[in-house]
């Protein structure tokens, strides 16, 4: 089943690094997902996080306020 | 405590490089390796440090903690102590203002908080303790956290809360204290430490090149402009300098990693501290980028009092330091 990834953070550059190394991530390791930037400070505080950068899988909150490394990100999409 | 540091730099310039003493490019140089391996060091130390303390004290922790219990008048100063063992990103301001007003957190609470955190970071602790020293150091962040707090009182007194933006008077409409009690899994130290250290890898590749060129142009300062030299046009008794000093410092944000150093050699050269210390203030507690950032939640006659009220609080300490040290 596809994964639905999210990425929550108004456009900082680290929000930027996260999205980055995500896609990485999904593309070297060839898995099925989506990538949606949220960068609405609306639909970020759903999520009920407060620091940014935030990884979201499958609508659960993985990591928050700072950059996992690749392996980290790859063990959370799996 | 630095002494073999000096000893290698000294090594290096004059031996090694072959320069001679007493020459500006040698001493410069000097200068310069000392500073830079000294404030990485520090830097390293205190931004490793202050990320043990925080990943015990997270930001979802301290909301929690506000929200939950009746401080008696201490939570402003609370707020602000918090402020100090939070890391923070302009980024995440927005996120953290709307978490503490839905959890019921006062206005001015959430100000403490918010004018701390930036102005009592790791990164200005790391460098102000490798360029001023120990006993500047614990001025500063006492003065930081005290600012904090006042500021946050005053701008509780103001009833600030019909100049947010319509959609967070409704979060603010909604806001509820939190019942429970915080809890979240409880890794060991040693669990801890991997993720601390590439914290402090991130924090430092984003400012070591801005200290390098801070450093480079403080030591070259350093060996060129004679002792004393600002003190004809920068004394104690000119009475406008501090609050020049903290409106200049206002659009030098992104840099304060680099302007610390310059502003040390300037100190060196006969910048009274409280002046200096106000410029500090205003360059890493008032950031427009952050300003524009809070344009999401708060009307613009909120964020001009709220940086209004912190630069009057920043102008005051800056003259009570220069009558003080």
């Amino acid at each position: 089943m596809s994964k639905n990834i999210k990425i929550l953070g108004s456009g900082c550059s680290r929000c930027q690094t996260l999205t980055g190394l995500v896609k990485e991530v999904v593309s070297e390791n060839h898995i099925d997902a989506t990538i949606e930037k949220v960068e609405d400070i609306q639909e970020i505080m759903k999520y009920n996080v407060m620091a940014t950068p935030a990884l979201v899988v499958d609508n659960e909150i993985k990591t928050k306020g700072r950059i996992p490394s690749k392996e980290e990100i790859l063990a959370h999409l799996n | 405590m630095f002494d073999w540091l000096q000893n290698i730099a000294d090594w290096l310039v004059y031996d090694l490089f072959n320069l001679n003493r007493g020459q500006h490019l040698a001493e410069a140089l000097n200068f310069f390796i000392y500073d830079a391996v000294k404030i990485l060091i520090l830097l390293i130390a205190v931004i490793f440090l202050m990320g043990i303390v925080n990943s015990y004290f997270p930001i979802d922790r301290v909301k929690n903690y506000l929200s939950r219990n009746k401080l008696y008048g201490f939570e402003y100063l609370i707020a602000s102590i918090f402020g100090v063992v939070t890391p923070f990103c302009s980024c995440s301001s927005v996120p953290l203002f709307i978490g503490f007003v839905k959890g019921g957190i006062p206005l001015g609470v959430t100000f403490a908080f918010l004018i701390t955190s930036p102005l009592v970071n790791e990164v200005a602790i790391g460098l102000f303790v490798g360029l001023f020293g120990i006993k500047t150091t614990v001025i500063y962040i006492i003065s930081g956290i005290l600012l904090g707090t006042i500021s946050g009182i005053i701008l509780q007194k103001l009833k600030l809360e019909n100049l947010l933006t319509p959609w967070v008077k409704e979060v603010l409409a909604n806001a509820q204290r939190e019942q429970d009690q915080f809890k979240n899994e409880q890794p060991s130290l040693t669990q801890r430490l991997p993720l601390i250290w590439s914290e402090v890898v991130t924090i430092l590749k984003g400012i070591v090149p801005y200290v390098i060129i801070g450093i480079a142009i403080g030591g070259l300062m350093h060996g060129y402009i004679p002792e004393g030299f600002f003190e004809k046009y920068m004394s104690k008794e000119n009475l406008l300098a501090v609050p020049m000093a903290t409106i200049l410092a206002i659009p030098m944000y992104s840099n304060a990693a680099g302007i610390l150093p310059v502003v040390q050699v300037l100190v060196a050269k006969g910048i009274p501290l409280g002046t200096a210390i106000a410029f500090m203030m205003g360059v890493v507690g008032l950031s427009l980028p952050e300003a524009m950032l809070l344009k999401k939640v708060m009307t613009m006659k909120l964020i001009a009092t709220f940086f209004g009220v912190v630069a009057v609080c920043i102008i005051i300490s800056g003259y009570l330091f220069n009558v003080i040290l």
